[in-house]
């Protein structure tokens, strides 16, 4: 199915004994914004690492079923990790710019990623402003790139933290709660540049806010307690639930 | 060919990888070989003279035959009257360290200068010793004197194992009690002391072993080279292990081969069983753990 | 109710830690037999607010707190007995803190500081507690296992129980439900409301849903300052003197 970026079957997940993942079947489609949300501790930031599998550094991570990304088992004997996590870009809850320049960080990857093959000044200039346009930082930033990126606000630091993916031309992004550590103005910025994403990269995106999943994606998923309970795009997930305990947390009974 | 497959990169990547890890590993296994001589050569070289008898009989003949009775019970006092003065001011420095003490340039200025006390050489410990505790506090040359000064050097250790054990107890648990109205030290005693054990307990054996194997500082203030009888009280002198080893492997001719690598083999083995009990204590404290 | 004096009056009430203010001028009262809820965004100053309410200062040189704070009329800085105000007041915090010591041990502690040393007594106090905090029936015959080791929504109880085995006037409880299940967290808000009749409830929440569910009147703390307090039925139906307010409780951001 060429329009599924990510699709788990039968996921189950254990930290030790803990079993953090129950059965989880999830078809994400491609160039969409698919949200995830339910209660803290229901596996949503657990299922988002799976998917480019960073969970497994914690050596006590177990887990069973299958995930493909773009169509390829992640969890294939010739799966290279860092081929799975160039195509599979991670944002995190609190941003976390590495305490380079402004320049440095959106490099970072890039660099990498390229080995020892040479890059002349100019192309590095050109993928950086590219990466800084597409989150809307170019015009703030341009005439300081030398900065160290720590110095910038937590709305710009965020926004880095995008632009840093997105040199090396993944598909997928996936985020945690992006926006939780952002105030209101920077919320609705943030949410309004992943919004302008669509199309152009599948977004799989964590939130606690209801509100957001129902403003910034078009698919939703709600997990409780390990399980995945009911998928639908998201207006009708909002409008018609299917399930009550769906309806309840929409709701607001619990979180 | 699979999207995620290895690329010539990746392989360059990982034979990096490889070889730094490599690397990095031998260096580790270079830090092992020397103990492991060590404790060999002792063992093939000190086991002839070990028996009951010499860990039981008065050293005899000028001290090249008989036992080192007298230098293992010196040691144990010397250590224990060490212990005695070094932990409770220790743990309780630690304790006002870590719960008390504002953060401003006094407590900062006492940090560095518990870290400076541990980096003094122990020979400019052992001629504060006799400077202090033999000389100016007329204790002469003595089981106490000695001790100060071993207490005095070991202090850091005590203090350090302290408030790390105690900042390790999570802070959640001191605001849990503080907003039941307890005072700090209610929290201290009830809460905080109780979970770090194990950690000061730990800093406590290590001290043990320290003070068992420090020459220098005991030369000039208590211990003797020989006496063939036990002291009767702390401002008796005593030999003691160390310096045993020290004399019969440089001062006195005739001294079988064996005996002086008997004498280490004995204290080495004092220190590592010590260490043993140390870790196997941590443990057995951190399965307990309550949190 | 208005027209009772206040439990908790706060005047200008602001919070520091080192240079960064954490609250700015709040002024608010809190009245007997009502649960007051605290809603608004993380960063908001909530939760320096409950620190603030029981002198938290004193163990904290970072934290400077300016303002008035009258507990039952009295200036809460004057009182010279921190500790018998600090057990009047109970708190709840978002992460169950179970003391590492015996569920028994963990109930009995308040009373204990406070100077009850007879078993019978603890013996009744600690029962009374954990009934009314909703897990009896699940450790009656396990009192002496760890209190740290319950599950987090048990744990969550036990403070509770915890809390209440002070005997507080005031119970502050800081998003208490954000690392517990639903059907704990729905036995947790059951056991408010039964409270209410006999103490005052401050609920600091990250769910405005539940202030709807469980407040009587509801302030809105953003970027450290107090939006507005309004009767909670007002604010959830429109009525809402600040667009940030009805932004906020729509979800727009948080």
């Amino acid at each position: 199915m060429a329009d599924i970026a990510i699709e788990t079957r039968d996921l189950n997940l254990w930290y030790g004994t803990f079993q953090a993942l129950f059965d989880v079947n999830i078809q994400v489609k491609k160039g969409m914004i698919t949200s995830l949300i339910g209660p803290s501790g229901c596996g949503k930031s657990t299922l988002l690492r799976t998917v480019n599998r960073v969970n497994e550094r914690l050596g006590y991570v177990r887990t069973t079923g299958s995930v493909d990304v773009l169509g390829q088992d992640a969890f294939g004997e010739d799966v290279e990790l860092a081929r799975l996590r160039k195509e599979v870009g991670m944002v995190f809850q609190r941003p976390n710019p590495l305490p380079l320049s402004i320049r440095d960080n959106v490099l970072f990857s890039h660099r990498i990623h390229r080995g020892n093959a040479k890059a002349s000044k100019s192309d590095e200039d050109v993928l950086l402003e590219d990466a800084l346009r597409q989150v809307l930082l170019w015009d703030d930033v341009k005439d300081r790139l030398n900065q160290n990126a720590t110095s910038l606000s937590l709305e710009e630091q965020q926004k880095l933290c995008i632009a840093r993916l997105l040199p090396v031309k993944p598909s997928v992004l996936l985020m945690d709660e992006p926006t939780s550590a952002l105030d209101p103005k920077a919320t609705a910025a943030l949410e309004e540049l992943i919004w302008s994403f669509r199309g152009s990269y599948t977004i799989l995106i964590v939130t606690h806010n209801m509100a957001q999943a129902r403003r910034a994606s078009e698919d939703c998923a709600f997990m409780l307690l390990g399980k995945m309970m009911e998928v639908a795009p998201t207006a009708d997930l909002f409008l018609s639930p299917q399930l009550p305990e769906t309806a309840d947390y929409i709701e607001g009974r619990y979180g | 060919m699979s999207l995620f497959a290895r690329t010539g990169l990746d392989e360059h990547n990982r034979r990096v990888e490889w070889l730094v890890k490599t690397l990095f590993l031998l260096m580790t296994v270079l830090l092992i070989i020397p103990v492991a001589l060590i404790m060999g050569i002792l063992i093939q070289r000190g086991a002839p003279v070990l028996s009951w008898g010499f860990l039981t009989e008065v050293p005899t003949n000028g001290m090249t035959a008989g036992g080192i009775f007298t230098a293992l019970i010196g040691t144990v006092w010397i250590v224990a009257v060490a212990l005695l003065a070094s932990v409770p001011i220790g743990v309780a420095a630690a304790v006002y360290l870590s719960e008390y003490a504002p953060d401003n340039w006094l407590t900062r200025a006492i940090n560095l200068a518990i870290i400076n006390l541990a980096g003094v050489p122990s020979i400019v410990h052992a001629l504060f010793g006799l400077g202090a505790f033999v000389v100016f506090f007329g204790f002469g040359r003595s089981i106490l004197a000695a001790s100060l000064t071993l207490a005095v050097m070991t202090l850091p250790i005590v203090i350090v194992a302290t408030r790390e054990s105690l900042q390790a107890v999570p802070h959640a648990f001191r605001e849990a009690c503080w907003n039941m109205g307890a005072t700090r030290w209610q929290t201290i005693r009830r809460v905080v002391l109780p979970n770090s054990i194990s950690g000061i307990l730990t800093g406590v054996i290590l001290e043990v072993s320290r003070t068992a194997g420090e020459t220098a500082p005991i030369m000039f203030t208590g211990a003797a080279a020989f006496l063939p009888f036990l002291p009767q009280g702390v401002l008796d002198q005593t030999m003691a292990m160390s310096l045993h080893l020290y004399v019969v492997s440089t001062q006195v001719p005739d001294v079988p081969d064996a005996l002086p690598f008997g004498v280490a083999l004995v204290l080495i083995s004092m220190v590592l069983v010590m260490n043993a009990t140390s870790i196997a204590f941590r443990i057995y404290l951190r399965n307990k753990r309550k949190w | 109710m208005v027209d009772n004096a206040p439990k908790l009056s706060v005047r200008n009430l602001s919070v520091r830690y080192g240079d960064k203010q954490a609250l700015n001028g709040i002024s608010l009262d809190v009245f007997p037999n009502e649960i007051f809820g605290i809603i608004g965004p993380a960063n908001s100053g909530k939760t320096s607010f409950l620190r603030a309410l029981n002198r938290m200062e004193e163990f904290d040189a970072n934290m400077t707190v300016e303002g008035d704070i009258l507990f039952e009329g009295q200036d809460i800085t004057a009182i010279r007995n921190v500790y018998a105000l600090r057990r009047k007041v109970g708190v709840v915090f978002p992460l169950p803190v179970g003391l590492p010591m015996s569920i028994y041990e963990n109930v009995a502690f308040a009373p204990k500081l406070a100077g009850i040393k007879k078993k019978a007594e603890l013996d009744e106090i600690v029962e009374r507690c954990l009934i009314r905090a909703a897990l009896w029936d699940e450790v009656k015959d396990r009192l002496d296992a760890l209190g740290s080791l319950l599950s987090g929504g048990q744990q969550q109880r036990l403070t509770i129980a915890r809390a209440l085995s002070q005997n507080p006037e005031l119970l502050l409880l800081d998003e208490f439900s954000i690392a517990v299940d639903p059907v704990t967290t729905m036995r947790i808000e059951d056991v408010l409301k039964e409270l209410k009749e006999e103490i005052t409830i401050v609920l600091v929440t990250n769910l405005v849903q539940q202030a709807r569910r469980l407040a009587d009147r509801t302030a809105f703390f953003l970027e450290s300052e107090l939006v507005e307090t309004a009767e909670t039925e007002e604010l959830f139906s429109g009525v809402v003197k600040d667009q940030r307010t009805r932004d906020y409780v729509e979800g727009r951001f948080g």
